[in-house]
């Protein structure tokens, strides 16, 4: 039973991360109708960015809060300078430069830093307390940032003007702009705002999956999957759904772990976590595709 | 009286289709001027152009200054509100947020405060379902908030597609009623597109028609009205 408990809240954790993909994942969707593949390039890169200030003598937060405003300004400028011009081009010009951008943050990474591995910082004390066997305080480190963030981020939205011109600005441009919204300027801010989430996720996520350039290849897999069952179009439902997904891979490990044990049977196990969350991920999408809480989007032709 | 709106040799495109050839019409100030036509005749095109939503060319001056190369956004903040055709209701949002967001910009809170009860004035409704979501709102109550999210731009010229589009005839009187007390108590000057001709003469000062995006016929609302054969080939009542 306690192992049960600790791989549920494990599942809790990695899926806080998850949660965090793919919120800044939906924040460029619901506005452009597109999907950044290269979310979690530029997430790793942020990491990296955080990594060299902390090498360099810095607090963990301010370099977290500094990397976090420079990640911003960093997706604002591709928002701006690269993406702009192709704003009435065709899907598959998107998804080419989407591809570039993840190639390039990509073999940068690996130019400036090199490629081998490297140990990343937890921030939160290695303190042992009661309960600290079933959740380690990186873990509870990472859900409660998390969690900060995402209360942030809906006040945001929630109760303030810009995040009111955020919002109608990705539910009807054209209403938004006889409003007076400058909606070329909404995408960017949500570019950069989703950039910085991004720089938390890694930040988070790279004690635990240690810093390389591929640290974020298989976090933005299960970003995706979550963005995908809660609903692409929907942000506490992406959140939900990373959650989820977190969730689910520990326990399919969890159960096949034990079935091996009582029966001698080996069904899954932990190398088979990705395969049977994606199955888990068609399954919900085959049956409902808008995700469990995405809205249906009917077009007129 | 002089011209807020001055509009001359206006002409729209949609890719390489020419909508609009060399429109030209003024709009006093405090008035209120109709564009008529049949379908396609280039009337919502026409407000496209003048708050810059489809490509245009031509001198397009409000209140002496020209506004003919100016996004839409800046056109509106100058004062142009546009209620556009299909309402362009934010569904996902509250009434309330629907009402906001054309005010977002500005700080003056009491001022804010001030135009909302102005909008409540005109349409107690709205009060009424303030935190509803816009989407499940009637038609009627859609017209209302739009027009009620026009005012809270304090404009000094309302572009009005169509308002009576697809409402009960009821509906259509209040909601022109209130039309005529916006312009008169409030002074925002109207350019009107409507199919109901009749409709838009009783509330009109001045007409133009159009047909296939050329202005074939202007003159004194009242005018235009009483005269039949204008009625009969061009208004088609």
């Amino acid at each position: 039973m306690e192992q049960f408990i600790q791989q549920f809240a494990s599942g809790l954790a990695n899926g806080a991360i998850y949660a965090c993909v793919a919120l800044a994942l939906v924040m460029i969707f619901v506005s452009t109708d597109h999907l950044n593949f290269a979310q979690g390039e530029m997430a790793m890169f942020s990491t990296y960015l955080t990594w060299q200030l902390i090498q360099w003598g810095w607090n963990f937060w301010l370099a977290l809060a500094v990397v976090m405003a420079v990640s911003f300004v960093i997706g604002v400028l591709i928002e701006r300078v690269i993406l702009r011009p192709l704003h009435n081009a065709s899907v598959l010009s998107s998804v080419v430069v989407f591809i570039g951008l993840l190639a390039i943050f990509h073999s940068m990474a690996g130019a400036i830093w090199s490629h081998t591995i490297k140990n990343f910082p937890s921030p939160f004390p290695n303190v042992t307390f009661a309960g600290s066997g079933i959740l380690g305080p990186h873990q509870i480190g990472m859900i409660g940032v998390t969690i900060v963030m995402l209360g942030v981020l809906f006040a945001f939205f929630r109760y303030t003007s810009l995040g009111l011109a955020m919002r109608a600005a990705a539910q009807n441009p054209v209403s938004a702009r006889l409003a007076g919204v400058n909606v070329g300027w909404m995408l960017a801010l949500g570019w950069g705002m989703a950039a910085a989430v991004g720089a938390v996720a890694g930040a988070l996520v790279a004690p635990m999956v240690y810093l390389e350039p591929n640290m974020m290849a298989s976090i933005l897999l299960y970003g995706f999957a979550g963005a995908l069952v809660g609903g692409i179009s929907n942000p506490a439902g992406a959140v939900f759904g990373g959650f989820l997904v977190g969730v689910l891979e520990n326990m399919v490990a969890f159960f096949g772990n034990a079935l091996e044990k009582s029966t001698g049977v080996y069904l899954i196990g932990n190398g088979e976590k990705l395969s049977v969350a994606l199955i888990i991920v068609i399954t919900i999408l085959t049956l409902k595709p808008s995700g469990l809480f995405g809205r249906v989007t009917v077009k007129r032709v | 009286m002089g011209a807020l709106l001055e509009v001359s040799d206006l002409e729209a495109f949609y890719g390489p289709t020419q909508a609009l050839h060399k429109v030209s019409f003024s709009l006093a100030e405090g008035g209120i001027t109709a564009l008529l036509g049949a379908n396609g005749a280039g009337k919502t095109t026409t407000l496209r152009a003048v708050c810059g939503m489809v490509e245009r060319r031509g001198n397009v001056i409000f209140d002496g200054k020209p506004i003919s190369d100016q996004s839409t956004e800046s056109i509106v903040r100058l004062g142009v509100a546009h209620v556009p055709e299909g309402r362009g209701t934010f569904t996902g949002l509250s009434v309330e947020e629907n009402l906001r967001i054309a005010a977002y910009t500005r700080r003056d809170k009491a001022a804010v405060a001030e135009d909302l009860e102005r909008v409540f004035s005109y349409f107690p409704r709205l009060k009424e379902r303030l935190s509803q979501q816009a989407g499940t709102l009637s038609g009627g109550e859609q017209q209302m908030l739009a027009i009620g999210r026009a005012l809270m731009l304090r404009p000094r010229l309302m572009l009005l597609d169509e308002p009576s589009f697809g409402l009960a005839p009821l509906i259509v009187q209040e909601i022109f009623r209130i039309m005529r007390s916006i312009n008169e108590r409030d002074n925002v000057s109207m350019l009107l597109v409507e199919q109901n001709a009749a409709l838009a003469l009783d509330l009109a000062n001045e007409a133009y028609v159009l047909e296939t995006g050329n202005v074939v016929m202007s003159g004194p609302a009242a005018q235009i009205k009483s005269d039949e054969r204008i009625r009969k080939s061009y208004l088609g009542y």
